[in-house]
């Protein structure tokens, strides 16, 4: 394993921000720590970085102990949600800071900024000054600097919380396209999950201080540890129900879910698991819609009221009476 | 934990901290015991004349920072709020009085207002101080979001209430602190209360040189000292406890946002503002005419010589280049002492100590520079190489006084680098001293030559300290005019007038050197 977290504890005067908290990341993997905000996922990452100091608990690299490594010596690339590049420098000597305290000599330098600003889509932007960026510029140029001294290990905080949607999911495709080419080893800690699951290869859920499940992202996303995970994850709603030979039996009827293990489970339904559908077998009452980019979100009056999607084009009223169908891409199954 | 740089703390902390114990602490603990120990002061305490004392200190402390807050808040107002030409002379011109020599002042009052009285005492001290209220003010008014009063406006609120209801409360920390500052520099104020007030208007400071120097009466003065000492941790206490708010509670955003041309009833407080610079002007101008009173340059001649005979041990231009080294000293002194305890406070990052730290830095603004400079004669004898005769003691405690202002000027820029700057800087690999060097020295480089000149500034013009230590050969010349003014004679008089001039004009010089530097949207406090 390349780094190894055991045990580790970290407290604030009011709170115990991280508890007992056991990581792993081998190397070339990308492992995205997912929460909501304030579950103690930035002070972890801090804590690796050698920001934070723990009051139990190790950080280790490749078996050895880092406590008393300082935070310039760990050789770990941290990148801040909102960049944080040095003002006073232009774009290649932000990206060329890491090599220069190497004591990397300048034609080196100047040739791996240029490698990485390509890799970044940034050709040419060597002289710009910070200021004239835009904000995805700006990261992009934060990832550049981080990457530029080939960390061991990459510490993203949030690195794309602060850029508007349509350029988030650009800089993440990116993103994760860098990490691959790169083969760089990496922590990201997010609290959307779109993020976590397209750059990383394992993801960790925290809540409270304390992992509560890891995993390949779609076992994560499939079945989530319990109710809270759950509904972090977009469910909205929980039924309990019956798996036999991979066909769940609930109050809604029976859906296909052939990885679910026989017996009693707990059926977490996100909006997308009721879809509009004319020769669908339930019936309701539409009680509100609200456009979305792609679908029509809306709620339903069944037995109680639910959530569920129509296609833009065959939206119904509200009002109307609608058939709708489970869907079991909208199902997460808990144990 | 979060981690703030705890070794480059404990590498850096002994260097402020020795100073201020060697050369505060030491020579005013040994004042205050001996007159302790010698006993009296008690008698001293009881006495109704004590009491008139302490009542007058505070209460022309109290006024003139009354004065200062009225003349300087509109200030403050045109600096930060207004989009207006010619705003860049408002600011030298608001500057000048606060680093002119406190002789200079005290004698372009007593020229103004040849009458005497408490007035003048008041004006003078109010005259000096505008400048604190209106640049601590105006520093945050121009970083205050005013998408707040907006609001407010949007909500029913008339201009005039949306001020009280909104603008002041986001104000009142700076005020608070602003007056703190004033309050002290008016109670401890030396050199203007002791030309202007002459045998009849006295205050502790001038009580306890008197004491001290003529009268001889220690105890007498140790428990006036005393008393002082709890008045100025007082007004301290108040001034962090504003500053503590100050800097958590706001949402800052950049003057270009938040500056307008003024609109309405906001060009009668602009009216005003025009109207305190003009009047700040008139003494500054009184000195200089009066420099070449008749037309005639003899006072300036007469800088090449002693003055009336039997004045001066100097020259006027020995004075000068006398105060342009001890004031070079005393920069470079100040400059180590107080980036090091900035950078000291920063690396501990915020809490207790740090407050307490910040506070105990700020002391030697408010303790008698009349009993520091005779702490020093009682015991830096017992340093190695006796220093009481040394030429060194005038630049010692020029530091002591300016090291304040340079940390009040370098402390808040250093604090608003965003710490992850710093982290991001040390996760690329540079250590807590390469950090300093590659983030905090650009970043802050021009705040720095600022504070220097600035302190430098002000170490030209100390008069309290400097006119107790400075041996008559080494005279500087605001020890120089205050000889002069002291004895009869008109040649005296002009000479001091075109003393006072120059000293003005390389002050003006100093100040636009420091406009220039000016960081657009730094957040130091002077």
């Amino acid at each position: 394993m390349a780094l190894s977290v055991r045990g580790l504890t970290v407290r604030y005067p009011a709170i115990i921000a991280v508890s007992d908290v056991d990581i792993e990341i081998s190397d070339g993997e990308v492992l995205a720590l997912l929460g909501p905000s304030g579950c103690g996922k930035s002070t972890l990452l801090r804590a690796v970085a050698g920001l934070e100091r723990p009051d139990a608990g190790t950080v280790c690299w490749d078996g050895a102990d880092l406590a008393a490594i300082p935070v310039h010596r760990r050789g770990f690339g941290l990148v801040f949600q909102d960049g944080q590049l040095f003002p006073h420098r232009d774009v290649a000597g932000n990206v060329a800071f890491g090599l220069r305290m190497r004591g990397v000599d300048k034609s080196t330098r100047d040739a791996r900024v240029g490698e990485l600003l390509a890799l970044l889509g940034l050709d040419g932007y060597q002289h710009r000054r910070i200021t004239e960026l835009s904000g995805g510029e700006q990261q992009r140029v934060a990832l550049a600097r981080a990457l530029a001294p080939r960390p061991r290990l990459l510490l993203l905080d949030e690195p794309l919380s602060a850029l508007d949607r349509a350029l988030r999911e650009q800089l993440a495709m990116d993103l994760a396209h860098a990490l691959r080419v790169s083969g760089t080893t990496a922590l990201v800690v997010t609290h959307d999950h779109d993020e976590a699951f397209t750059l990383a290869d394992r993801v960790a859920l925290m809540r409270a201080g304390r992992i509560t499940q890891s995993g390949r992202p779609e076992e994560v996303w499939r079945a989530p540890a319990d109710e809270p995970t759950a509904r972090f994850l977009g469910c909205t709603s929980f039924l309990p129900a019956t798996v036999a030979a991979g066909v769940a039996t609930c109050a809604l009827g029976a859906v296909e879910l052939p990885r679910a293990p026989d017996g009693p489970v707990r059926l977490g339904l996100r909006p997308t698991a009721l879809r509009v559908d004319g020769s669908g077998p339930l019936d309701g009452e539409v009680l509100a819609r609200v456009h979305r980019r792609d679908h029509v979100r809306l709620v339903v009056r069944l037995d109680t009221a639910m959530d569920a999607v129509a296609g833009i084009a065959d939206a119904p009223e509200v009002g109307a009476r609608v058939r709708l169908r489970l869907d079991p891409d909208g199902l997460a199954v808990l144990s | 934990m979060a981690l703030g740089r705890p070794g480059l703390a404990l590498a850096l902390a002994p260097v402020p901290l020795g100073f201020l114990a060697v050369f505060f602490l030491w020579p005013v603990a040994a004042i205050l015991r001996r007159g302790l120990a010698a006993g009296g002061v008690l008698s001293v305490l009881g006495k109704e004349e004590t009491w008139t004392l302490v009542a007058f200190t505070l209460g022309q402390a109290a006024a003139s920072t009354v004065i200062a807050l009225g003349a300087g808040l509109p200030v403050a107002f045109l600096l930060a709020r207004s989009r207006l030409p010619g705003l860049a002379f408002v600011r030298v011109a608001v500057l000048v009085p606060f680093v002119l020599p406190t002789v200079v002042v005290g004698l372009a009052f007593r020229t103004l207002m040849p009458a005497g009285g408490v007035l003048p005492i008041v004006l003078a001290n109010a005259f000096f101080n505008v400048a604190v209220v209106a640049r601590t003010v105006a520093g945050l008014w121009s970083h205050v979001d005013r998408r707040a009063e907006d609001a407010a406006r949007t909500l029913g609120a008339s201009p005039p209430r949306t001020f009280t209801a909104v603008t002041l409360p986001a104000l009142a920390p700076a005020i608070g602190s602003a007056a703190a500052v004033v309050f002290l520099f008016c109670a401890t104020s030396f050199g203007v209360v002791l030309v202007l007030g002459g045998a009849r208007y006295r205050t502790l400071e001038t009580e306890i040189y008197l004491r001290t120097v003529e009268l001889l009466d220690l105890p007498g003065a140790a428990a006036l000292s005393l008393l002082q000492l709890a008045a100025v941790v007082a007004a301290l206490s108040v001034g962090a406890a504003a500053r503590r708010r100050r800097e958590t509670a706001l949402r800052l955003r950049g003057r270009q946002e938040t500056a307008r041309r003024p609109s309405g009833g906001e060009w009668g407080v602009v009216a005003v503002a025009y109207g305190v610079v003009a009047l700040l002007l008139v003494p500054v101008a009184v000195l200089a005419l009066r420099s070449v009173s008749g037309w005639s340059l003899d006072g300036y001649r007469a800088l090449a010589g002693t003055g009336f005979p039997g004045t001066l041990q100097v020259s006027g231009v020995d004075a000068a280049a006398n105060s342009v080294r001890a004031a070079t000293d005393a920069t470079l002194l100040a400059m180590t002492l107080g980036v090091a305890a900035s950078m000291v406070l920063v690396a501990l990052r915020r809490g207790r100590l740090v407050e307490t730290l910040d506070a105990a830095l700020m002391l030697p603004l408010g303790v008698s520079a009349v009993t520091v400079g005779f702490g020093y004669l009682i015991t830096l004898d017992r340093l190695p190489g006796d220093l009481r005769t040394s030429a060194v003691l005038v630049p010692l405690a020029q530091a002591l006084v300016i090291t304040p202002l340079v940390i009040r000027i370098v402390l808040p820029v250093l604090r608003s680098i965003d710490e992850r700057l710093r982290q991001a800087a040390a996760t690329l690999g540079a250590g807590p001293w390469r950090v300093w060097r590659e983030v905090d020295v650009p970043l802050a480089g021009r705040s720095l030559l600022s504070a220097a000149a600035f302190g430098y500034v002000v170490a030209l013009g100390e008069f309290g300290a400097t006119s107790f230590l400075a041996r008559p050969d080494t005279a500087t010349l605001p020890v120089a005019i205050g000889r002069l003014i002291s004895r009869p004679g008109e040649l005296n008089n002009q000479m001091a007038y075109a003393a006072c001039t120059v000293l003005m004009l390389v002050t003006v010089a100093v100040v636009l050197l420091v406009e220039r530097l000016r960081v657009p949207g730094a957040v130091g406090e002077f």
